[in-house]
């Protein structure tokens, strides 16, 4: 051992530095650029209302994608959300059939939520089930209720009050849900980067066998991470359900995809381990503006998804594509 | 065999260096027809490394390969079956999901017209040769549906199928009941009859005595001695197999023992461990010598929360405690420094820092919050103790060296302040400098009061550094030792279940 101590820094690269050269800095140039061929190509993009509306696009599967976030980074997933915005609004439905009023109906839906959420996590972590197995299974069972209540029906008269959720503006044309939007991403930035429960889950994605003999309690947070994507599967159908005024089955069909499009765009490693919430809250307006402005210009749906479906080949194989040319330059 | 035939195969001055480390130093062996040969030596005496030399696994870096007197290579494990070497494992590679005729021929199997697969030809051939070893065994049954004995025994029909003329067992008895070993026992004389020629690697001495025509002794990646069994006792091979050369030096040290810290009384697991019972106090090395599979390591993760004991009591300052989960024993003050280090001890992809601060987030934050400054300052002062060389805390911690890892591991223990640290195997695979590294420093916490439990499969390191050591064998106690009884024929008796000569 030297006599004189031996010094470490605490890190080389400057926090400055490694935001620039960030996955999160070239989704923001990818966002940049989408904004500007959106303005340039119609000349309707530019208006406040319109791209108020525009973001209705994606502000209730971001929501859901938050918590997904999580959810992957400790090396889980959960692809049954769809199916619980589902069961959630049918729940809603029934409640307002027996009368009830907008916060009775809210908190149904936010417990049916966390209860499918519940559900999937036990099976999970107390069963030790594969969690893409559970919740392919869950996504038939929860969505598969809702068929069996419904059947070709559905449910509405959702009270007047209840509209605000979904249609509501808080001030001029900021929207009730753009506001829920940026709360819930500023409190699951602070709870993934700035609390010790992030850390564990970043731990657990990284290692799970080294996070438990590290005395985390591998079990009981990813059983917390289910429950919180059920619990914001809820938040968006009770969004979703006062956004459409009714309930159908076939409500939210095909989001659990988008959701892990949009998770995965924003740079979190679908193997777990790694990402950030900044990157999803970038990956969401992407993926809003491209589907608006797509719209505006009047481009079928189908073309919209297989648009989307390039984007996220394009930005997973990006970096892979990069590192080869370097090495075969280097 | 008394007049020795030629030897099948013979291995001279084979010499295989890693990085940093020289696992066999100008070794030989030689195995000849009808007859076993023992090979013998203390874990990391080179025997695993020579197994893998002669399958084709690694290629020596000196040395040659004689096969009926001709030199030959073996540059993949392919040329060393088609040589006839075929190894039965320890843990034998196997395939669950086939059927056991398709185990034993997989890679050389019969092909009928069209070269498709002939199911009929193969099924018959299998259940000749199963019958040829005596196995009861359907060969178009999946292999997942058999016992642990009958899978060796489809092991051994596959190195019949390919025509041996030479098959090591590896310890090939560590996972039988007596019975199977004494079928295994005539099934190895049939071999013999057969003309092959067997190494066979083992710890126990009653089973060399028993099977062995001659043995072969390594130490230290060296070769020592080799002959007729009939020749030498037990306590010459003992002799042979620990008598070493002091090499290593250990800190001095003068333990000052304090109070009672930690008391188990008869932990027991369903099937690892039983009688599990001892005292340690402050300030103590206490070392746990044993064979590999005797039951140490589920022990210590039984006591570290992370497998449930059947029953038995935990005390820890003279309070009963039930650990149930790591978290449980790091509150409670024990931690443990595992063997694995990559898969269990760091949490690779994470910084430095946050793997030092782990399991003391509790300590580093305010209501649950981080705090990024008192995270550095609490990691700066742990690895700075254990002298890590880094070139941020802000690094990858798996982009550090297998010794540094393992300061960063311990510093993220030492981190927690806690009264027993239980290290396993601290200083597997790790070279001479890290070690004498962490030997100092083991002595060092145990000066400032810690009470430190070291499983250790390395007799020198045993004998320095415990101020007791425990042996176990077959998950039981067999042993306590101290003073003048911690002698290394002592340990390798207990562990090995020999009795006194």
């Amino acid at each position: 051992m030297s006599l004189a101590e031996r010094h470490i820094p605490d890190r080389l690269t400057n926090p400055l530095q490694r935001a620039l050269k960030s996955w999160e800095a070239l989704l923001l140039v990818v966002a940049v650029t989408v904004f500007i061929i959106n303005s340039l190509s119609s000349p309707y993009f530019l208006d406040a209302w319109n791209l108020s509306d525009a973001t209705f696009n994606f502000t209730e599967k971001a929501m859901i994608a938050f918590a997904m976030a999580l959810l992957i980074i400790s090396g889980e997933i959960d692809l049954s959300v769809a199916s619980i915005i589902a069961l959630a609004s049918t729940a809603m439905g029934a409640a307002v059939q027996f009368g009830a009023g907008t916060t009775e109906i809210v908190l149904i839906g936010l417990l049916v939520g966390l209860i499918c959420g519940a559900f999937n996590g036990g099976l999970v972590t107390v069963l030790g089930l594969p969690s893409i197995v559970v919740t392919i299974g869950t996504m038939s069972l929860f969505r598969g209720i809702s068929y069996i209540v419904l059947g070709d029906q559905a449910y509405g008269g959702y009270p007047r009050s209840f509209a605000f959720f979904g249609q509501g503006y808080v001030w001029w044309v900021i929207s009730f849900e753009i506001v829920l939007f940026f709360v819930l991403a500023a409190a699951f930035w602070v709870l993934l980067h700035k609390t010790n429960f992030g850390r564990s889950v970043y731990a657990i994605g990284n290692n799970p066998t080294a996070a438990l003999f590290s005395g985390i309690r591998v079990q009981r947070v990813k059983f917390i991470l289910f429950m919180l994507t059920g619990l914001m599967a809820g938040v968006a159908a009770v969004c979703l359900t006062s956004r459409l005024g009714s309930t159908r089955p076939s409500i939210a069909v095909g989001w659990e995809l988008e959701v892990v499009t949009m998770v995965v765009l924003g740079g979190i490693n679908i193997l777990g381990g790694s990402g950030s919430i900044p990157g999803v809250v970038i990956a969401a307006f992407v993926m809003g503006m491209v589907t608006f402005g797509f719209g505006l210009l009047n481009v079928p749906g189908i073309v919209m998804s297989i648009f989307i479906g390039l984007l996220l080949i394009g930005v997973i194989a990006l970096p892979r594509l990069w590192s080869m040319f370097i090495a075969r330059r280097g | 065999m008394e007049q020795s035939p030629d030897p099948v195969i013979s291995l001279s001055s084979i010499t295989k260096t890693f990085p940093g480390v020289k696992a066999l130093s100008e070794v030989q062996l030689d195995l000849y027809p009808g007859q076993v040969t023992a090979l013998v030596g203390e874990n990391g005496a080179g025997k695993s490394t020579i197994v893998k030399i002669l399958t084709g696994i690694y290629q020596p870096n000196g040395g040659a390969i004689l096969v009926d007197g001709q030199e030959i290579q073996f540059p993949t494990a392919h040329h060393a079956s088609d040589a006839g070497i075929t190894a039965i494992h320890q843990e034998t590679v196997l395939f669950d999901e086939l059927s056991v005729a398709e185990n034993i021929f997989i890679g050389h199997t019969p092909r009928g017209r069209f070269g498709l697969l002939d199911t009929a030809e193969m099924n018959r051939q299998a259940q000749s040769l199963l019958d040829g070893i005596g196995a009861q065994i359907d060969p178009t049954v999946r292999l997942r549906d058999l016992g642990i004995a009958n899978k060796h025994l489809v092991a051994i029909a596959r190195a019949l199928s390919i025509d041996a003329r030479v098959v090591i067992m590896d310890e090939p008895t560590a996972a039988l009941s007596h019975k199977e070993i004494a079928e295994l026992y005539e099934l190895v004389e049939k071999l013999k009859a057969q003309g092959k020629a067997i190494l066979f690697i083992s710890h126990k001495f009653d089973e060399i005595f028993r099977i062995a025509d001659r043995y072969t002794v390594f130490r230290d990646g060296q070769f020592v001695a080799d002959g007729l069994i009939s020749e030498v006792g037990e306590a010459d091979l003992v002799q042979m197999m620990v008598g070493r050369s002091v090499e290593q030096i250990f800190p001095e040290r003068k333990p000052t023992v304090g109070n009672e810290v930690l008391k188990i009384e008869d932990y027991a697991h369903p099937t690892e461990f039983e009688d599990i019972g001892f005292s340690l106090k402050r300030g103590e090395i206490l070392g746990f010598y044993g064979l590999v599979g005797a039951g140490r390591s589920e022990f210590m993760q039984a006591l570290f929360g992370i497998t449930r004991p059947s029953s038995g009591t935990c005390r820890i300052d003279g309070e009963e405690k039930t650990i149930r989960s790591p978290a449980d024993a790091i509150a409670n003050g024990i931690v443990y420094v595992p063997e694995d280090r990559g898969k269990q001890g760091a949490v690779i992809g994470l910084p430095i820092f946050q793997n030092v601060t782990l399991p003391s987030l509790g300590k580093t934050s305010r209501n649950g919050f981080i705090r990024m400054a008192k995270e550095y300052g609490l990691a700066r002062e742990y690895t700075s103790r254990l002298d890590l060389r880094a070139a941020s805390l802000d690094q990858d911690v798996g982009t550090l060296s297998g010794g540094n890892q393992q300061k960063v591991v311990i510093a993220k223990w030492l981190a927690t302040q806690p009264k027993v640290i239980i290290l396993d195997e601290p200083t597997k695979g790790i070279d001479i400098g890290s070690k004498a590294a962490v030997h100092e420093f083991m002595s060092e916490l145990a000066a400032q009061g810690l009470a430190v439990i070291m499983v250790s499969s390395e007799i020198p390191e045993v004998l320095g550094m415990s101020d007791r050591v425990i042996v176990m064998r077959e998950g039981r106690m067999v042993a306590e030792l101290e003073g003048e009884d911690l002698t290394p024929e002592t340990l390798v008796r207990n562990a090995a279940g020999i009795e006194k000569a």
